[in-house]
């Protein structure tokens, strides 16, 4: 990586890290965002977040963690394990405002 | 002589009002986010009641008793509630552990067993009274339960790679056998319709491992070892469910995982003899019960569409778009129609299987799992 891309990068992230809250979705993708957790996260997560295959994520466990740890998991997966990578359907904003969603509870359904 | 008069009046009277429920044309669909179940009549194609106070059904699965009165409903939960489909009350329910996945009924229907990933074990309970009967802990979330004959249940342990028999033909206590190192992470399992092969599918690897229960001695191999040729796996959002079927031809079809294929084997060899491309991660594969065709869904983001797979051709002959969230199927006993759940639609669709059409929808909140009472005379349903 040249040291000008390497700027770019680290600004990329700054920015990005900085207006986690700025960068919110609009009302109605929101409410895609939390159908899309509770419904097709909660396949292996439970509908409420309560575990099932895969571990659960109630705030307590999700608040032990990074907005940006739990948003790259979101978008990358976890290879291993039989966590997908959902990347293909949100944007890294939206990762990450479903990170901090899941932080204060997810808005259970 | 008067005391003989009031009560032949009361019988009458009783007689009159007294209104006999048949139960063979029944069925429950969960109601996944109210913690409900409906009972549905398949020849009326209505929603014959509401039942409340279930727990957490986000993902539920039920068994029937061997006279079709009784529905065993396991929720996410871990409740264990027997729902009267007749009176179409809770007739008992029990919180059995903190987290479960599904159950089975003992080939006699005396035992309900449920399998739970936390605490991970099995638990049995007496199918009359909700007893606990047996506490089978395994240290790892079970999956895949299923009852055999004899009095047996089989299951499977996703994170030890395990498959654990339990006999209870001589009493309560039940006969454990345990094969180790059966596999990488099984996901679920199916138990043939005449009771002898136990079949847990794979997350972990390309393939699946068979149990032979008319010789457990033998132990558990491998079939359809490496049906995925070394390939990087497709990412997985919903884990399929397999459920026993096979076709003329002594030929059986079962989910690839990271594929987007139905993976068909000869039951004669346990060989995979081919594939058939599909649009997505393949969830359920049912069967008609003619069994010309068999009917697909698809995880998360094809969850929208059903293929049907001609048997003869084992190609896709028809590709249906049933609706948002089209989580499961269940066809009418003899088959003429089948109803689909539409989680996102809050509907149930019904369809004629010859024309391929819509007929009706039932509205149902945000439905999942739909069964139907002739499960109850099925080995592994």
């Amino acid at each position: 990586m040249t040291a000008a891309l390497r700027l770019v990068a680290m600004l990329g992230a700054v920015a990005l890290s900085v207006p986690a809250v700025a960068a919110e979705p609009p009302p109605n993708r929101q409410a895609e965002l939390l159908a899309l957790l509770h419904q097709d996260c909660g396949s292996c997560h439970g509908m409420t977040l309560r575990g099932g295959l895969g571990l659960p994520l109630t705030p307590e466990r999700m608040d032990a963690l990074s907005v940006e740890s739990i948003s790259e998991t979101i978008l990358s997966g976890r290879p291993g394990t039989a966590m997908p990578p959902w990347a293909p359907f949100m944007t890294a904003d939206e990762a990450r405002w479903l990170a901090t969603q899941l932080q204060t509870g997810g808005n259970p359904p | 002589m008067k005391t003989l008069l009031l009560a032949v009046l009361a019988a009458l009277s009783l007689s009159a009002c007294v209104s006999v429920t048949a139960t063979g044309d029944l069925g429950v669909v969960i109601e996944r986010a109210d913690g409900k179940v409906a009972v549905v009549n398949t020849t009326e194609r209505t929603v014959l009641a509401e039942i409340d106070g279930l727990g957490d059904l986000s993902h539920a699965s039920v068994v029937f008793s061997r006279d079709q009165r009784f529905a065993f409903v396991f929720g996410r939960d871990g409740g264990l509630t027997k729902v009267d489909l007749v009176t179409q009350r809770i007739a008992g329910r029990v919180l059995q552990s903190g987290n479960s996945i599904g159950g089975a009924i003992s080939q006699d229907g005396r035992l309900v067993a449920v399998s739970n990933y936390e605490p991970g074990g099995v638990r049995v309970f007496d199918a009359d009274s909700l007893e606990m009967v047996a506490d089978i802990p395994t240290g790892s979330k079970v999956v895949g339960l299923v009852d055999a004959p004899g009095r047996r249940f089989v299951f499977s342990l996703f994170d030890a790679g395990e498959i654990w028999m339990a006999d209870f033909s001589q009493g309560p206590s039940p006969r454990m056998t345990r094969y180790a190192n059966v596999g990488k992470q099984p996901y679920d399992a199916l138990i043939t319709d005449d009771g002898r092969t136990y079949i847990a599918g794979l997350f972990g690897e390309d393939g699946f491992a068979l149990l032979d229960l008319w010789h457990p001695e033998r132990g558990v191999r491998r079939v359809l070892d490496g049906y995925g040729r070394g390939e990087q796996p497709l990412p997985v959002y919903k884990m399929p469910h397999l459920e026993w079927l096979t076709v003329s031809g002594g030929l059986a079809y079962l989910p690839a995982i990271g594929r987007h294929e139905v993976l068909v084997m000869d039951t004669a060899t346990w060989r995979q003899v081919g594939a058939v491309p599909v649009l997505g991660q393949p969830v359920f594969i049912v069967a008609q019960p003619d069994k010309r065709r068999l009917w697909v869904n698809f995880a998360f983001p094809d969850n929208d569409k059903v293929q049907l797979i001609d048997v003869e051709s084992r190609s896709v002959a028809a590709t249906l778009t049933t609706g948002k969230g089209t989580l499961h199927l269940e066809f009418t006993p003899r088959g003429e129609e089948v109803w689909l759940s539409l989680r996102d639609e809050d509907a149930v669709s019904v369809w004629d299987v010859a024309t391929l059409t819509p007929i009706t929808r039932l509205n149902i909140a945000k439905p999942s799992g739909i069964f139907f009472t002739p499960r109850a005379y099925k080995t592994g349903m």
